[in-house]
């Protein structure tokens, strides 16, 4: 499969989906106005790569913000995600939020609940 | 008394005023207004924290003027497709955010009550009810995903203040108030 990589914007991530190695990078801000339209083909590749996962794939998540229409979106990457460890891959995602950056790590605690995939929330100190 | 969509702010203090805004809410001015706002911030040093809040309302306000504000009536002197009116404040130790943006008669209730049910909430209450609309609401045909107002008052911990004022028989226009501050409230 082709990877994924989409530099980033003031207003989108960067992205990194590197099949080859299970390594998924969504990092920066995510504060479009139509995040459909930016998130739909990654939804659609994580489709595809659901057929043949890699035995590990680590998802990292590091933004610093993100608005709540992408919320809806990162949540739809997740289900794929959850589908892909419901079928006995294993999967790991990393959120990372900034010190100090309460609402960051509630956003990811929030996902955590919805979505059945081990998550581990990583505090980024400088 | 005439329509003014200033004299709402007739009797409130003009100082401090970093950003003030009306017209057409296109992402071009989203854009604008972001990067204003936070260069505004960074230069008189508030911290990452409030600054981050800030931000984030702030997206959620345009956004939501942009996904959402009904037409304009007919006879407002600018007609523009998206009006809205943004103003930013500094206050003691936090930001004021008020918007604006006319809403149609048969809007109004549905909006007030969302902003009830709001308001009426406790801060587990509204985290609860943020999870919910994430996972069961799809994002509408208008783009909007039904969460700014809920997102609003969950990172700020304050209640939405909110006015209508009546513009014609047709339509109000209508104010939200945020106050942002670097701890929640409650």
């Amino acid at each position: 499969m082709e990877p994924i990589i989409i530099e980033g914007t003031p207003k989108t991530p960067t992205v990194k989906f590197d099949s080859a190695a299970g390594i998924f990078e969504i990092k920066g801000r995510s504060i479009p106005e139509n995040s459909v339209e930016f998130y739909k083909p990654l939804v659609d590749w994580l489709e595809s790569y659901k057929e043949t996962p890699l035995a590990k794939t680590t998802v990292n998540i590091r933004l610093e913000y993100f608005n709540t229409s992408s919320s809806k979106c990162i949540l739809d990457v997740f289900k794929k995600l959850e589908a892909i460890h419901k079928a006995k891959n294993e999967v790991e995602v990393n959120w990372y939020y900034e010190e100090d950056d309460e609402d960051m790590l509630e956003a990811g605690e929030d996902y955590e609940s919805i979505i059945r995939v081990p998550f581990k929330m990583i505090e980024i100190t400088d | 008394m005439s329509f003014s969509i200033e004299n709402y702010f007739s009797d409130q203090p003009k100082d401090n005023i970093i950003l003030f805004y009306k017209g057409n809410v296109d992402s071009d001015v989203i854009n604008h207004v972001l990067d204003s706002v936070e260069e505004k911030m960074v230069a008189v040093n508030d911290n990452p924290k409030l600054r981050k809040k800030v931000y984030n309302v702030l997206v959620e306000s345009l956004q939501n003027l942009f996904h959402h504000v009904d037409k304009v009536p007919d006879d407002f002197e600018e007609q523009v497709e998206k009006y809205g009116l943004l103003v930013v404040r500094k206050v003691g130790d936090g930001y004021k955010i008020v918007t604006g943006n006319f809403v149609q008669q048969e809007n109004m209730e549905k909006l007030e009550e969302k902003i009830k049910r709001i308001n009426r909430s406790s801060h587990e209450e509204i985290k609860e009810l943020y999870k919910f609309i994430l996972n069961h609401q799809r994002i509408s045909a208008k783009g909007g995903g039904g969460l700014g107002l809920v997102d609003i008052a969950r990172k700020t911990g304050n209640k939405l203040d909110y006015a209508f004022v009546q513009y014609n028989d047709s339509y109000s226009f209508f104010y939200l108030d945020i106050l942002v501050t670097e701890e929640k409230e409650n």
